[in-house]
């Protein structure tokens, strides 16, 4: 276990001095997700009684799009470079090498959701500074990199590996969509732990199964 | 992580035996029940035309790629289920070069380096460069690097765990004379080191002359093999030119 988390934050540390170096992907996935946020306020004249209604739908709407189109890149990025094979040749547990992306993932997801949040005051006035929206937020990027790191992996070895993703992805992460945007509506509300903590534990609960299931299957996912 | 072997042509058996190896990619037959043994302290180079089954043979060696049948033993384990202690013992370097292009070399090969749980990654990186003489190099970003010097530092990166059974594919492409007299030192060393290379080369020449061994692959077959000194180029250049149904 010691050894997979080591190679997993090697893997991590690897990704994220590229992203530092490059920042490829953070600058096109942010702005991806400010186009999509603000593409929504010619939608409706944002009333704060509306906002408070499909405001976390928007929100959750800005942040699945954004993070299909980040985790495509995941191993995509590996692909085209032609490094995957180099990773694949690593004498370590399949499940460090999920592992390591999985924080990889976690980490962009969550800093373009952190670096949302004054878009989504200035273009609707909504402040999502609340302690419970943050925890659904996060255990909910957590299961969304969760299934889609494993999924990008997949779809990178088809033809239609840019199309694959989402194809597979949404459909599997609809009941934490649904948790995620309920949850958060409850959290925006004031309702506090009463009335999202059910969809918090639904949630985590999600997340659990879908990291020990990844990890398992990911060794077949990389076979050629 | 798997422990590093250390290469030693006293041990037992093969550095790798093939028996029956097929692989098929949907239709596409790749190799077609391969039996091939490299032995320890000597040089085998595959010769064949382009799509003849070299890479795939190599990859499967690598444990890259799993075989759609037969069995692979590399370094004395099984890759059905040693797939781990095959990929340390083993050291591959494909028609990519498998660097990061926005990184340094120094810097993939210290990331590497720590995948293959190697001691030490920073002295044991810039021992490698030194040893491939990137070491001017070694602070540049991949990107910046001329195609030949990607190619050594790619070979390094093979290198780094020193590994038991070195699988080069096509060495020599995009290396200049100097370069192809770099690959040779660096293959002799590691056979006369205890470990075994295979390679791959399309010059029949070049290939003889660096190698112990040789075998010929032919629509995924193994159309010849034996001792490079047991043939010449000219047989190995007819062998390839001759119809398919000859082989």
């Amino acid at each position: 276990m010691r050894e997979t988390l080591r190679a997993a934050l090697t893997i991590y540390a690897k990704d994220v001095r590229l992203e530092l170096r490059t920042r490829e992907t953070l600058f096109s996935v942010l702005a991806f997700a400010l186009v999509v946020a603000f593409i929504f306020t010619f939608a409706f004249e944002p009333s704060p009684q509306l906002i408070a209604s499909i405001g976390p739908g928007i929100v959750w709407v800005a942040y699945i799009f954004t993070a299909v189109l980040g985790m495509n890149r995941t191993f995509l990025l590996e692909h085209e470079r032609g490094t995957l094979d180099g990773l694949r040749l690593a004498p370590v547990p399949r499940e460090a090498l999920y592992l390591g992306k999985l924080l990889s993932v976690v980490t962009l997801l969550v800093t373009v959701e952190a670096l949302m949040l004054p878009a989504f005051l200035v273009l609707y006035d909504l402040s999502l500074f609340n302690v419970w929206f943050i925890a659904i937020a996060v255990a909910a990027t957590v299961g969304i990199a969760a299934v889609g790191t494993l999924f990008s992996a997949i779809a990178v070895h088809t033809r239609a590996r840019e199309v694959l993703l989402p194809i597979l992805f949404l459909p599997v992460a609809l009941p934490l969509l649904i948790g995620a945007v309920t949850g958060s509506r409850e959290a925006l509300d004031g309702e506090g732990w009463s009335g999202m903590g059910g969809w918090l534990q639904l949630i985590v609960a999600f997340d659990i199964v879908f990291l020990v299931l990844s990890s398992l299957v990911f060794e077949y996912v990389l076979e050629e | 992580m798997a422990e590093n072997p250390t290469p030693d042509a006293t041990r037992p058996g093969h550095a790798l035996e093939l028996r029956g190896v097929s692989k098929t990619y949907g239709t596409t037959h790749a190799l077609r029940a391969v039996d091939l043994d490299a032995a320890w302290g000597r040089v085998l180079v595959l010769f064949g035309h382009n799509g003849a089954g070299k890479s795939t043979l190599l990859r499967v060696a690598a444990a890259l790629v799993k075989p759609t049948a037969g069995s692979v033993t590399t370094a004395g384990f099984d890759a059905d289920g040693n797939a781990g202690r095959v990929r340390a013992a083993t050291g591959y370097a494909g028609h990519g070069s498998l660097l990061y292009d926005d990184l340094t070399p120094e810097e993939n090969l210290r990331f590497y380096a720590r995948l293959h749980g190697v001691p030490d990654p920073k002295e044991r990186a810039a021992e490698v460069l030194r040893d491939v003489g990137a070491e001017r190099w070694a602070h540049r970003r991949v990107r910046g690097l001329s195609n030949g010097m990607q190619k050594r530092v790619a070979i390094a990166r093979a290198l780094l765990h020193r590994p038991a059974l070195l699988l080069l594919d096509e060495p020599d492409s995009g290396l200049d004379v100097q370069g192809q007299a770099f690959v040779d030192t660096v293959v002799r060393a590691v056979a006369d080191g205890g470990g075994a290379v295979v390679f791959s080369a399309h010059d029949p020449a070049r290939g003889l002359a660096s190698a112990d061994d040789f075998a010929v692959l032919r629509g995924g077959r193994i159309a010849a093999h034996g001792e490079t000194g047991s043939t010449t180029p000219d047989e190995i250049a007819a062998l390839l030119s001759a119809p398919a149904e000859a082989a």
